[in-house]
């Protein structure tokens, strides 16, 4: 029964191996971080001093929309997907998905996708420049023709995920060892069934609302147009719906890899275990219930200002059981700084100053200063460079040894970590004064008063970005001439997937293991 | 849900079981998603504009059942017109006075001036707009050019005329209501028989499209 892998390309266009399938959505979404990563420098070399001087505003502006789909949908999520491919079935003992063909499927329409979405970049009237969030009417009446080919990306990137969540839901509810009951999952587990639930939820809401736009620009409906009878603060309404849970699918797995690292070198379990899994569930809840915080200067009644204030306040009490429960996991441990354990910290630390600026945001009164500033920009790069970006590095460096059965370079690696921490923290961290300053985001010009704050966050971002071609170096060396990992790898490690050998033969746990 | 039943079964009856188990999940999550699509696609619109008109949100006038009308003369109330044209409207558009000192339940009339200064025939769609909110209740238009679409012919202008009475029980903190217009062009989603209808007119006295 047992067979190696196929040979050559055909292994990887066919393959049903959740290994493969999580290696390849793994180097996708690498690729995917770099030409994301580039439009972001694009972006910054711009604003390195005011005035005009490298790209024209529309290029602009496409440059600033595609930077953030292609980091949200191509490097973030599918970096979560694949590694909820690799580590789910190790992690509860089962041998493969529990749909591999669907499995292929999931990822295989991706980069169709992403290929349909970057190749509007060389299409008439360029690719989309109306801001990630593509509200109407800048997306549907004064909308590039290339908006069709982004809609239909859209909607492949969509069947792709709740493909993905299905698998993944199917995989955990119905495939774990014996004796592995839902309260003894590891936490990353649990943050990906339930990111699961809350992917199947929103993403056909978000297919929704692209098939509406595309209805309104070529078969004459008025959705979102007021001449029509529509109404484009539907569209808002809509997307935020999605797009708040959204937020939290593309952090709550990251709440789930740092809970796995933070013990094994503390070498403490994890504090409060069953109280992780219920804020998970409280926060997943919460993010249905509170999407019109993004929108608090659109003209909504007192009433309901104050309704989405507070439930989005509410949010920072699960998130804060969290905190504290891996301060405490911390707590008097025997702690080692290993690189996954550096990133795991800076994760806590730089998560929660992007938290606190959030609760700034939630409250409506002063969100009408902040609104539409860099002061967003900087909280919600907050909460995902060193909330997602972090937690994912750090998943790799903590599994990869696992993975390809070598030991990555210690000192590259916490090299890596410095350079990435003192990037990231010069890009984002001046970004709070302009935006309090005044300074609008997704403006390709400013006034000189922001000229010194951004030619710091411009630095910043040239070194971060440079901190992720070590990265990618380092990866590469890892697998080509690392020294041989232990079956254990980690001193403090345990949990299910620490007991196959490294690297992970291609079929393991054939036999299910017995868990008490 | 499936870790009870995997301890009872055996290793070999397990694999049909798990198969089982997973499609009846997959059903289960597929129908789930396809019932957020409905939700977001059928359901949502419909509910926002139902809750927009229970709350008033979007209210902007509504049909006057008419009563005795009797003539408040302790009030005077200052309407301003206000008219404005969508961002790629070139038609002229303007109201005739932009203020007037009506009493409440007095009928008044006003008229805008239109001109289709474009060397085609257009169709254009005004959208109305009242302020403060706690008028919005209490403006009655009766007779109304934003009820109907407009077609004007290239070069041709015309006098588009609102009757309206300001309501008694208008909230005695209101001194001024506020009326905005905003003109849409909408040539393109009206087709040819406005087109025609619109040439065909230009030979009569412009019409009032009164209703």
């Amino acid at each position: 029964m047992a067979h190696g892998p196929d040979k050559g390309l055909s292994r990887w266009l066919f393959t049903t191996n959740h290994k493969d399938i999580g290696s390849m959505y793994l180097w996708f979404s690498f690729l995917m971080f770099l030409v994301g990563g580039v439009m972001a420098l694009i972006i910054r070399a711009e604003l390195f001093e005011p005035g005009m001087q490298i790209v024209d505003p529309n290029f602009f502006n496409q440059m600033t929309t595609m930077h953030g789909l292609i980091m949200v949908f191509g490097a973030v999520m599918p970096a979560f997907v694949g590694l909820a491919n690799w580590m789910v079935p190790l992690m509860i003992g089962a041998p493969d998905m529990a749909l591999p063909r669907m499995n292929n499927w999931s990822f295989w329409i991706l980069p169709f996708a992403f290929a349909m979405l970057g190749s509007t970049l060389f299409m008439e009237g360029g690719a989309p420049n109306f801001g990630w969030t593509f509200y109407a009417p800048l997306s549907t009446t004064y909308a590039p023709p290339s908006v069709t080919f982004f809609i239909f990306a859209v909607h492949i990137m969509g069947a792709s995920s709740i493909m993905g969540s299905i698998n993944i839901i199917a995989t955990i509810l119905n495939m774990r060892a014996p004796g592995m009951t839902l309260m003894k999952m590891p936490l990353f587990v649990w943050t990906w069934l339930i990111t699961a639930y809350l992917l199947i939820a929103v993403m056909p809401v978000l297919a929704g609302v692209v098939t509406m736009m595309l209805m309104d620009i070529h078969f004459g409906t008025a959705f979102f147009d007021a001449a029509g009878g529509g109404d484009p603060v539907l569209f808002q309404h809509i997307f935020w719906f999605f797009g708040h849970p959204e937020v939290y699918i593309m952090i709550l797995p990251a709440f789930g890899v740092v809970s796995a690292i933070l013990p094994t070198f503390a070498r403490k379990p994890l504090f409060g275990y069953s109280s992780m899994v219920y804020a998970t569930a409280a926060i997943a809840f919460l993010s249905f219930i509170v999407w019109a915080h993004h929108m608090f200067t659109v003209g909504m009644p007192l009433f309901a200002e104050l309704v989405f204030m507070y439930a989005t306040m509410l949010i920072a009490v699960p998130t804060g059981v969290k905190v504290f429960n891996w301060v405490a996991t911390m707590w008097k441990g025997s702690m080692t700084f290993e690189t996954p354990m550096l990133f795991a910290i800076a994760f806590v630390i730089l998560f929660t100053i992007g938290g606190f600026s959030g609760l700034m945001l939630a409250i409506a009164p002063v969100d009408f200063q902040y609104h539409d500033t860099y002061f967003v920009v900087a909280h919600f790069h907050y909460v995902l460079v060193p909330g997602a970006i972090f937690s994912i590095t750090a998943g790799v460096y903590y599994w990869l040894p696992k993975w390809c059965g070598h030991m990555y370079n210690e000192v590259l690696g916490k090299t890596h970590f410095w350079l990435a921490f003192a990037g990231l923290n010069i890009t984002f961290f001046p970004m709070h004064f302009s935006g309090l300053a005044g300074m609008p985001r997704r403006i390709p010009d400013y006034h000189d008063l922001f000229a010194d704050w951004n030619m710091i966050s411009s630095i910043g971002a040239f070194l971060f970005g440079a901190a992720q071609i070590l990265f990618l170096y380092i990866v590469i060396r890892t697998i080509v001439s690392g020294r041989k990992a232990t079956q254990e790898v980690w001193e403090g490690s345990h949990g299910l997937e620490w007991t196959v050998p490294s690297p992970a033969p291609y079929h393991t746990f054939d036999t299910p293991p017995e868990v008490k | 849900m499936a870790d009870d039943c995997d301890e009872q079964v055996s290793d070999s009856a397990k694999k049909p079981v798990e198969e089982q188990q997973s499609k009846f999940i997959v059903a289960k999550l597929s129908a789930l998603a396809v019932a957020m699509f409905v939700f977001a696609f059928w359901v949502m619109p419909p509910l926002y504009t139902l809750l927009c008109e229970v709350t008033g949100l979007r209210k902007v006038g509504g049909a006057y059942t008419p009563v005795a009308n009797v003539v408040d003369e302790s009030r005077l109330i200052t309407v301003q017109f206000i008219a404005s044209q969508n961002e790629a409207m070139p038609w002229v558009f303007k109201p005739e006075v932009f203020e007037m000192k009506v009493h409440p339940g007095q009928v008044a009339n006003v008229a805008y001036l239109a001109e289709n200064p474009t060397a085609n025939t257009m169709v254009a769609q005004a959208v109305p707009s009242i302020t403060p909110y706690n008028a919005v209740n209490f403006f009655h238009k009766t007779e109304c050019f934003c009820f109907e679409r407009q077609p004007l012919a290239a070069g041709e202008s015309a006098e588009l005329g609102m009757q309206f009475i300001v309501d008694r029980d208008l909230p005695k903190k209101v001194k001024t209501i506020t009326v905005a217009y905003t003109l849409f062009d909408i040539t393109d989603r009206t087709g040819n028989k406005d087109q025609e209808q619109a040439a065909q007119e230009q030979t009569k006295k412009p019409s009032l499209a009164l209703r």
